[in-house]
């Protein structure tokens, strides 16, 4: 079955319309007093997002999107223009000036961000997973793969030391860091299989929802197309609905199929990937895609 | 007590004075109302150096009257210098009786060990604390310490108990042993070693921990549920002599250490030794 849906500018067909997993409203995050003026104040048409009325910076603002499971969305854009501080905002890092983040749960729908810290908390535990650009900030380096995947395992319940360690050997087979590694630390790990650590944890519950931050910036090219693949494969095998946040266009190209593209904390614009590479239409997107393919 | 009393204290021979010991037994009344909670107190000076006892010094002072009688015991001993100076100083300042038989006792202070019979319903055990957070191996940031205590929150815990086992093939932590009380907070049971530990559980008596240091207190009452922190598929264990004896009583049902250097093991109670001594004599 096929329906028109209106998308962008012009009509695409689609499969029919898939529910969303994680619906985003008018999400906004303002570093400093703020009102409407000062909004006005920034933005693309300004060219900054720093108010030149009170020196507030308006790091996102009225970002909106939806994201269906199984479905990879991107977020591009150069650094500064907020598509971290979007992400942050979802993984519960930064506390959101304004909007609304809806996720659907085996309970229900929650709405983010009016949970409170430990449910908030909660939350990263089986159902929203972040991979930061950093190995460091999603795993505790000192301690073993194993260790590490163990981490949300036992936070989840988990009470069997058996258990426990065929899932870690499971989930590292699965992320091709090689089962021999596992109960060594995971600061003797190079780039590339700290990455692949991050994502074995991050899927150790199975979450409904991953975000990806910059998963592959810090891996050379190989070593990152590796990763990319792992990620590809993993998102289509466990239907998972995921954000991607990159500036890479390499990256969004193989991983999402819709992205927005943000400039001075807004988003101006709104595509199916394959789209907005062979035909961008703002101007900022037309100068990012012409920079990505020369 | 009058108020009148505690704005002019007269002149007594008691290390704590009376606002003191009001502060102290506050606190002591908030951590047995919550099993396993930490509560933070006013640690004073006192004539022992800070990490060697005065916690535990703070506590008995604030619990004794002139007709207890009190035990002090320093890693099993009761003639440890530790053990002599601080029961000393506890008799003489507050006229309490001492006594080296935990039966007899109503207030043991240790170091180390619970004494291995006469505990009952009448007993208080004192414990002195050296590090009384149970997670400062995985944590130092303590705002993010009390969020983990406030949510339960001990998979890091779970995680180091974890590595243990992988990198030792046993459990390997001896002291201080991480265990759930009242289904709630886990606890540091430091000082003592795991051979106790199943002593605390559903224990009769009331255990006091006192940290002077970290300036904090935390009990274990009576029939209250002491759980060690274990995988269902690696069972819990206490410290093993390897079939041992003590070399003076013969025993080898009690907690057994060795001496340096050599294969000969004694009891870590002198005293429950003397008396299985003269019984069998």
């Amino acid at each position: 079955m096929t329906t028109e849906v209106e998308y962008g500018r012009y009509p695409v067909a689609r499969l029919a319309v898939p529910e969303w997993m994680l619906k985003v409203e008018r999400l906004g995050r303002v570093y400093g007093p703020f009102d409407d003026a000062v909004i006005a104040s920034t933005g693309p048409e300004v060219g900054s997002s720093k108010s030149a009325l009170n020196g507030a910076v308006v790091a996102a603002w009225d970002v909106s999107f939806e994201v269906a499971a199984g479905e990879a969305l991107g977020l591009v854009g150069e650094s500064g223009s907020g598509k971290t501080t979007v992400l942050r905002c979802l993984a519960g890092d930064v506390a959101p000036s304004r909007g609304e983040a809806r996720l659907r749960t085996a309970a229900g729908d929650v709405s983010m961000f009016e949970l409170d810290p430990s449910a908030r908390r909660r939350l990263r535990i089986d159902t929203l997973a972040v991979v930061y650009q950093d190995p460091a900030e999603g795993l505790k380096l000192n301690i073993s793969a194993g260790g590490n995947i163990a981490e949300p395992l036992t936070a989840a319940g988990w009470r069997n030391f058996g258990n426990i360690r065929n899932r870690a050997s499971e989930l590292l087979t699965r992320t091709e860091v090689p089962i021999n590694r596992m109960d060594d630390l995971v600061r003797g790990f190079s780039g590339g299989m700290k990455q692949r650590v991050q994502i074995a944890k991050a899927l150790a519950n199975s979450p409904s929802v991953v975000l990806f931050d910059e998963p592959t910036t810090g891996l050379d090219a190989s070593v990152a197309a590796g990763v990319l693949d792992l990620i590809r494969s993993l998102l289509e095998e466990h239907r998972i609905a995921a954000i991607v946040v990159s500036h890479d266009f390499a990256v969004i190209e193989m991983l999402t199929s819709r992205c927005l593209v943000m400039q001075h904390g807004r988003v101006v614009e709104n595509a199916l990937t394959d789209q907005l590479l062979e035909d961008p239409h703002h101007p900022y997107t037309q100068r990012l895609v012409a920079a990505a393919r020369s | 007590m009058l108020l009148d009393d505690l704005i002019n204290p007269t002149q007594s021979d008691e290390l704590l004075d009376e606002f003191a010991k009001r502060e102290i037994r506050r606190a002591m009344l908030a951590a047995v109302a919550i099993p396993g909670y930490q509560v933070p107190f006013g640690s004073r000076e006192m004539p022992v150096a800070r990490g060697w006892g005065s916690g535990g010094l703070q506590i008995t002072l604030a619990v004794v009257h002139d007709d207890d009688v009190v035990k002090v015991i320093d890693q099993g001993d009761d003639d440890g210098v530790n053990a002599v100076n601080l029961r000393r100083l506890v008799t003489t300042s507050t006229g309490a009786d001492q006594t080296s038989v935990a039966a007899e006792a109503s207030v043991i202070q240790s170091r180390h060990r619970i004494p291995e019979d006469g505990l009952d319903e009448e007993s208080i055990l004192v414990l002195q604390v050296p590090v009384p957070e149970p997670l400062r191996g995985v944590e130092r940031d303590m705002r993010e310490l009390a969020r983990m205590h406030a949510e339960a929150d001990y998979s890091r815990m779970w995680v180091s108990l974890y590595e243990d086992k992988v990198r030792n093939g046993v459990i390997t932590q001896t002291t201080g042993y991480p265990c759930l009380v009242n289904e709630r907070y886990v606890v540091a049971t430091t000082p003592i070693p795991r051979w106790d530990i199943p002593r605390l559980h559903e224990s009769p008596f009331l255990t006091l921990f006192g940290a002077g240091r970290e300036k904090r207190i935390y009990a274990i009452p009576p029939r209250t549920k002491v759980e060690p922190l274990t995988f269902d598929d690696v069972p819990f264990e206490v410290e093993d002599a390897d079939g041992a004896s003590c070399a003076m009583c013969k025993s080898s049902d009690a907690f057994l250490v060795s001496l340096p250097n050599s294969d000969v093991w004694m009891c870590s109670d002198t005293d429950w030794c003397r008396r299985t001594r003269e019984a069998n004599a």
